[in-house]
């Protein structure tokens, strides 16, 4: 049995990491450099960015890989680096999980290709298929011990990357970004996730919502899929605030003590796998473990609770439900 | 509801159901419907700019509605705007021949540091879906390429998308250079990304930030509207 499938028997929760770039960022990283290419050209500090996870008390850290599609490194000419970054990536991972003297879960990050699907865009579902098992293998080879597909939009690449998994026999998760009016930037709501998950013929071992707006949004999305009662542990990995602009430096308005509440709310409100996305910095994860630890299991936060600790939603409804605006009627339906 | 699609003859129509017709078969992203529509107003001798106007961009901007609404999603307003460029693909000869009024051209990239490009794509599509010639300089653009590609291209627009916080001050770079260069006020200038808003936007010499697609393509069309009634 893998790592994480033993570990979500085990406990009745587990903690992620939290962001990569924004740390990779305060390591050096440079605006418009692949971070994947730190792989092998700064491993130390890859080392570092995975110890600073594990030393904050993460069950589970992602490897730098996001941008590890063909797709992705294609704009910077690595193309055909897919399998050297890739596993060089999960390698580190291993090296540092392996010595973390406790179970430590090693997740192969595979972020979106960016490109749209056919007939609306260039991608088919084969060439998409091919780059995320490209990329899974690579993961595997380097010692991964799940995939983790992350900020999906649109459920054809959910798809198509739960059908590259299938291929290559890798136990994964995935979550989607929900960032438009509550929704996926394709349309789709907390609940439409939830039946397409269920409906997948490789089903993952966990789903759930990762990156979007900030983390407000991201509890009504949680509550969501909990309202549809899915069958697969959910998975909550919201950004740390929202960015602010301030004096010429960006700025995420969430500290650790307000993370340590929405790691609670959104324990509450149904998720089992818990960490950050954009802007949760080591001291963020402290104060959510701690919180976790420390905080006994209480009700769902209600909409009005969410908004006075976390700040106000972006958008009224998140689509689910009753339909909140009206179709037009359009004159070839009679 | 019921499906009585093929019932529907096109040439039939009168002239105003016509054009009310093809605002919803764009909405419907039907390019076939399109392409024959575009072809009876042609052939009932409308001019190729009327039939753009009234029939093509009038639909696309109740899509854009919908869409800034959060009634229509991306793949529906890709569709339309799929649609929409069939139609145009018909009337684009025919608007160089008879000389009629361009709408604008755009110059659109990712700025220097910044290779999140889905939001810039999108921008892109839904510009050429209203009507517009986009010139797509891609991922990661120093601002030489920009200045450059505007030159060259005789562009009306400049947009710019950032998606990180680390790359949206570039923008500044641009403007400032084209202040530098006396050229700044030869073009509208649009911004865009995730974590920007209009403050910033302000702030650093833009004409405009566009929250999403669709307001870039009505912030482009209030612009170019402006810019015609100066001439």
């Amino acid at each position: 049995m893998n790592l994480l499938s033993k570990l979500l028997a085990e406990k009745d929760w587990l903690m992620a990491d939290g962001a990569t770039g924004t740390n990779l960022f305060n390591r050096g990283l440079e605006a418009g450099e692949a971070p994947e290419l730190w792989n092998v050209d700064q491993p130390d500090k890859i080392r570092a960015l995975y110890q600073d996870a594990v030393d904050a008390g993460s069950d589970i850290f992602l490897t730098n890989s996001f941008g590890g599609t063909a797709a992705r490194l294609k704009l910077h000419n690595a193309q055909d680096r897919v399998r050297e970054l890739s596993k060089a990536a999960a390698e580190l991972g291993r090296e540092v999980a392996d010595k973390a003297g406790r179970p430590v879960v090693v997740a192969g990050s595979v972020g979106p290709t960016g490109e749209i699907f056919e007939p609306l865009g260039p991608l088919s579902h084969a060439a998409a298929v091919d780059m995320f098992q490209e990329q899974g293998a690579a993961l595997l080879e380097g010692g991964a011990d799940v995939l983790w597909l992350e900020t999906i939009s649109a459920p054809e690449e959910y798809k198509a990357a739960a059908e590259a998994f299938a291929n290559i026999d890798a136990p994964w998760v995935g979550t989607m970004s929900f960032d438009t009016a509550g929704r996926t930037m394709m349309g789709l709501t907390s609940s439409d996730m939830v039946g397409m998950v269920q409906g997948l013929d490789n089903r993952p071992l966990g789903f759930g919502a990762n990156c979007g707006v900030g983390a407000s949004d991201l509890l009504r999305t949680i509550r969501g899929f909990a309202e549809a009662n899915p069958e697969l542990p959910i998975i909550a990995k919201g950004n740390a605030g929202i960015p602010k602009f301030v004096h010429g430096h960006i700025h995420y308005d969430g500290t650790p003590e307000l993370m340590g509440q929405y790691a609670v709310m959104v324990r509450n409100s149904g998720a089992k796998i818990i960490g950050g996305c954009c802007g949760t910095m080591p001291e963020h994860l402290v104060a959510m473990r701690k919180a976790l630890e420390e905080t006994p299991m209480g009700p769902a936060p209600t909409d009005e609770e969410i908004q006075a600790v976390l700040g106000g939603f972006s958008s009224d409804s998140d689509g689910t439900g009753e339909a909140t605006a009206p179709k037009r009627i359009r004159r070839r339906q009679k | 509801m019921s499906d009585e699609e093929d019932d529907l003859i096109l040439d039939e129509l009168s002239d105003e159901e016509l054009v009310l017709q093809m605002h919803d078969d764009l909405y419907d992203g039907m390019a076939d419907e399109i392409d024959e529509a575009v072809r009876i107003l042609l052939k009932r001798n409308w001019l190729p700019y009327d039939v753009l106007t009234k029939a093509l961009v009038e639909g696309m901007r109740i899509v854009g509605i919908d869409f800034r609404d959060g009634i229509l999603f991306v793949p529906e307003v890709l569709l339309a705007a799929g649609a929409m460029k069939k139609g145009m693909g018909i009337l684009k000869p025919l608007l160089i021949e008879t000389g009629a009024p361009q709408l604008g051209k755009m110059v659109i990239g990712t700025v220097k540091g910044d290779i999140h490009d889905i939001g810039k794509n999108l921008v892109a599509m839904m510009m050429e879906g209203a009507g517009f010639e986009v010139v797509d300089l891609g991922i990661n653009n120093p601002v030489d390429d920009y200045i450059d590609a505007l030159k060259r291209e005789k562009a009306d627009i400049l947009g710019m998308s950032a998606l990180l916080t680390t790359t949206m001050p570039y923008m500044k770079i641009v403007i400032d250079t084209m202040v530098e260069q006396g050229i700044r006020d030869d073009y509208i200038v649009l911004v865009g990304g995730a974590p920007l808003n209009e403050e910033f936007g302000k702030a650093i010499g833009s004409d405009a930030y566009c929250r999403d697609a669709a307001v870039a393509v009505e912030t482009a069309k209030e612009f170019m509207a402006r810019k015609h009634n100066q001439l």
